[in-house]
């Protein structure tokens, strides 16, 4: 029976309240371990159309009659735009139409970031568009921008309320302490750079709007553009096939979207709006930085009896403070916790989600600050995190899965390799092991739907209107269909992409995709399942296969509807893991390379452990950039961006991969839905900044305590570490 | 200007300026050729000039007149294809046609590289996705 219910429902870490018909989930969960195709490899079921350039993401759209947009964004900070001018633009070959501030909410005069949108011009190529853009006339008269993240806490320019949380007492539990350390740092801005830039195609249609979009959640962009366009949302259609990447970035539909539908309305033609990587690298969101001002007690015997931080989201000129303090509430059993989170508006481009944000640069910070603690107490850092290790949520909740202790004794043969890695150091290069913990949300929840097809042929078609953003949730859906109704995986076809197409499906960030869908599918493929076992009971074909049984079909099908059912209530789904880092340290030049690192996961039933493993290896690797080598620098003095060119902001490239080896628990959530599978998008990058910085520690005794860990970085960190020497020895006795 | 692409010859008329990745993409309608920086940076819209890999989003359709140009869509049934799927080498995929072109270029020169010369050929191809420990394994196995 559907049920109404209000219930929190969990997205990148923020909860909100919402209203939700679910329906139960009446199938029990499949035995642990792989099954006939859940649970073992599958190549991607669109791997051939990606690879052969066949597939048409967005940015290979071409409409009849389309036009190309290009897009006046400030250069500046903070402006006012004191005169405009578009008519010379209009006049120029191939333009059909130009729009400037107030024409459209998204376009602006007052501009309080650079890359907010000022003017868009649209032409008959992407050429003419930029050719006419550049004749715009556009004086600005150029303002002081607020930059310095500490000033804006001081002014109190903020994003909402400083949010303050805190368990048990804080000042208590230092004053019992043994040990204190006391440390701060700072992580950079980094920016997402999907290979496919952000854009949109929108024409409009007799009766509504359409849109192709490269997006990470059709249904939510479905609406926002029909709020945005005053359209009933049943009006609006919204496609995205393939989509090249998004990492967070691309939830919502803004500016680009609105400017090409405003454009499309003008000239009733198609209109394309596509960022350049120089706009993406401005205004298309960024992971923020962050200041960590952070404490830890304990006693000698590496108890935990206080955590303590003050952290500064440096979020721009909006977006959201995201929960930098997240893995100082909730990783350890510590009961004395305090933490105050600021979320600094600045006149910087907004921030968006990019892959378990806050979580990333809070594991880096407490992690490391754990680590200071374990060298201060003697203790070996992976029996600190044990003996802090906690049953029950910090709360006194239930979890409804957890394995992080399984997670740390897989671990273990890797933490060991130390000794043999430390010996590896020659005079100038020193190696050295590091770890740190994870945890994350990723359970998903409702609503989610799926439909499913089974033809007389014994084929199957899922249709459900969700999106694959690349990390292969769409083979995920057919393994989970195909594995219920008893068929080949090569006889499943999934339909996705297309809000006119399917069902509600969810959003694909958070990790929550394949938690969200997959039970959705499974109960779809098992409404078929039960219906055509009815159908050979009557034909006398009890336990015959699907094709056997549906044969004589013809042109009748059986159709089969599933719902994602409830998350358990009064209980945590969490994500967990460990990661253990090997690095060398070249301490005369301060460069440093990650050698290998091992990566343990606990995200409940595997769907497709080699997906998972591209997964996992994703998640590092982009972790080894954030670590490393990015890092999006603005000009101190005049706010401006100085990396927003592929050449200037440094990936990782093939040749910065160290060795991977990476474990799934693989253990089915058991409170968790029929599937009792986690979300894995996220959990891979969260620890492995911190790992890395560990793995610096022990080879070298510096701490690092600033992302990236550039040379200069290093170089401080070494010295430092030189000096604290030299007293320690100088020192008289006794002191 | 006259091209030869994917065996297949062309009549291509491009304004001054346009670059081979335009030409291909907007005239040729042969849109697996990604472009993900325009400006050089990231390996995405590479393919074969004369059987060298080469940026077409940097390369000038003028400067190519009368060459053969192959692309992802000539490479269809490239063994290094069915290598990448079957070693899960690509995530998004929007990166993918590029590095398959450059891998094609390395094998076709070198069919057995060591780890050492596919990081240095396939260096100049980005992916965001982070699917290099895969793509150097498809690579290391195209062979079957
Ligand atoms: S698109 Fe040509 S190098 Fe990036
Ligand atoms: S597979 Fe997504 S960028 Fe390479």
């Amino acid at each position: 029976m559907a049920r109404l219910i209000r219930t929190e429902k969990e997205v990148e870490g923020r909860y909100e309240e919402v209203w939700l018909v679910v329906e139960e989930d009446s199938l029990d969960q499949w035995p642990a371990g792989p099954r006939e195709i859940v649970g073992r490899d599958a190549v991607r079921v669109d791997g051939r159309e990606r690879a052969t350039g066949q597939a048409v993401y967005t940015a290979d759209l071409a409409k009849p009659g389309m036009l190309h947009t290009a897009v006046l964004r400030s250069p500046h900070p903070r402006a006012r735009v004191a005169r405009i001018d578009l008519a010379p633009a209009l006049a120029m070959p191939g333009v059909h139409a130009a729009i400037g501030p107030g024409d459209i909410e998204q376009l602006t005069s007052d501009c309080s970031f650079q890359g907010e949108a000022i003017a868009a011009v649209c032409a008959d190529s992407l050429a003419h568009a930029r050719t006419a853009l550049r004749a715009i006339v556009c004086e600005f008269e150029v303002l002081e921008p607020l930059l310095d993240p500490d000033e804006a806490v001081r002014q109190g320019s903020l994003l909402g309320e400083a949010r303050e949380r805190s368990r048990g007492d804080y000042e208590r539990g230092l004053a019992e302490a043994d040990v204190v350390v006391e440390a701060e740092f700072r992580t950079q801005v980094v920016l997402h750079n999907s290979m496919e830039t952000h854009q949109a195609v929108v024409e409009w249609m007799a009766d509504g709007v359409e849109v192709h979009i490269s997006t990470q959640y059709i249904w939510g962009i479905r609406d926002a553009v029909a709020q945005g366009l005053a359209l009933p949302p049943d009006k609006v259609r919204i496609v995205c096939h393939y989509m090249g990447g998004g990492f967070g970035s691309k939830n919502s539909p803004d500016d680009y979207t609105f400017i090409a539908a405003e454009l499309a309305k003008r000239t009733n033609r198609p209109v394309k709006c596509a960022l350049t990587r120089r706009e993406e690298n401005t205004a298309a969101g960024n992971r923020n930085a962050t200041i960590q001002r952070l404490t830890v007690g304990a006693r000698s015997d590496g108890t935990l009896t206080a955590l303590g931080g003050e952290f500064v989201n440096a979020v721009g000129w909006d977006g959201w403070s995201s929960g930098t303090e997240g893995p100082m509430q909730m990783l350890y059993a510590c009961p004395n916790v305090k933490t105050t989170t600021y979320g600094a508006k600045l006149n910087l481009p907004p921030m968006k989600a990019f892959r378990a944000p806050g979580f990333v640069e809070g594991t880096f910070g407490l992690e490391a600050l754990l680590d200071e603690l374990a060298t201060k107490l003697d203790l070996d850092p992976l029996e600190l995190r044990r003996r802090n290790h906690t049953e029950a949520t910090p709360e006194g909740n239930e979890y409804s899965g957890k394995n992080l202790l399984e997670c740390y004794r897989r671990a273990e043969p890797h933490w060991e390799r130390r000794h043999e890695v430390r010996a590896r150091s020659t005079e100038t290069v020193k190696r050295g092991v590091g770890m740190a913990s994870q945890i994350w949300y990723g359970g998903g929840g409702p609503p989610s739907y799926a439909w499913i097809r089974v033809g007389s042929d014994g084929r199957a078609t899922v249709v459900t209107a969700m999106q694959d953003s690349g990390t292969g949730t769409k083979t995920a859906m057919a393994q989970i269909a195909a594995e219920e109704l008893g068929i080949p995986l090569e006889h499943v076809t999934v339909t996705l992409g297309d809000s006119d197409r399917g069902p509600y499906a969810a959003i694909s960030a958070g990790s929550s995709t394949t938690p969200s869908m997959g039970p959705a599918v499974r109960a779809a493929a098992a409404d078929a399942r039960g219906q055509i076992e009815d159908i050979a009971e009557q034909r006398g074909l009890k336990g015959a296969p699907v094709h056997e049984v549906v044969d004589v079909l013809e042109d009748s099908q059986i159709l089969g509807k599933g719902a994602r059912g409830p998350n358990p209530t009064g209980m945590q789904v969490l994500t967990f893991g460990v990661q253990v880092a090997e690095v060398a340290v070249d301490i005369e030049t301060g460069e440093v390379w990650v050698e290998r690192i091992a990566a343990v996961h606990d995200v409940g039933r595997v769907i497709n452990p080699l997906g998972a493993s591209s997964q996992i290896e994703g998640g590092i690797i982009q972790g080894i950039g954030h670590t490393l080598s990015e890092e999006r620098l603005h000009d101190p003095a005049t706010g401006r961006l100085l990396t927003t060119t592929l050449d200037a902001y440094k990936l990782p490239t093939i040749a910065d991969v160290p060795e991977i080896v990476s474990e799934l628990i693989d253990e089915p959530d058991t409170h968790l839905t029929n599937l009792g599978s986690k979300g894995l998008g996220e959990p891979p990058i969260i620890p492995t900044a911190a790992a890395i910085a560990n793995a610096i520690r022990d080879a070298t005794g510096a701490d690092v305590r600033r992302l990236p860990i550039s040379r200069e970085e290093m170089l401080r960190a070494l010295r430092e570490a030189e000096t604290r020497q030299k007293e320690k020895v100088g020192a008289p006795a006794g002191v | 200007m006259q091209l030869t692409v994917n065996g297949h010859q062309y009549e291509v008329h491009g304004e001054v300026g346009t670059t081979l990745a335009e030409a291909l993409r907007e005239e040729l309608s042969l849109t697996g050729t990604k472009i993900a920086c325009g400006e050089g940076h990231c390996g995405a819209c590479t393919v074969l000039v004369d059987d060298e890999p080469v940026l077409s989003c940097i390369t000038l359709v003028h400067a190519v007149d009368g060459a053969r140009v192959t692309t992802i869509e000539g490479l269809r049934d490239h063994p290094m294809i069915d290598a990448f799927v079957r070693s899960d080498a690509l995530q998004c995929g929007f990166c993918t046609p590029g590095q398959i072109v450059s891998a094609v270029a390395l094998v076709e020169s070198e069919p057995a590289p060591t780890t050492e010369q596919i990081r240095h050929a396939m260096a100049g191809n980005l992916c965001r996705c982070g699917a290099y420990p895969k793509i150097e394994e498809a690579i290391r196995t195209w062979q079957g």
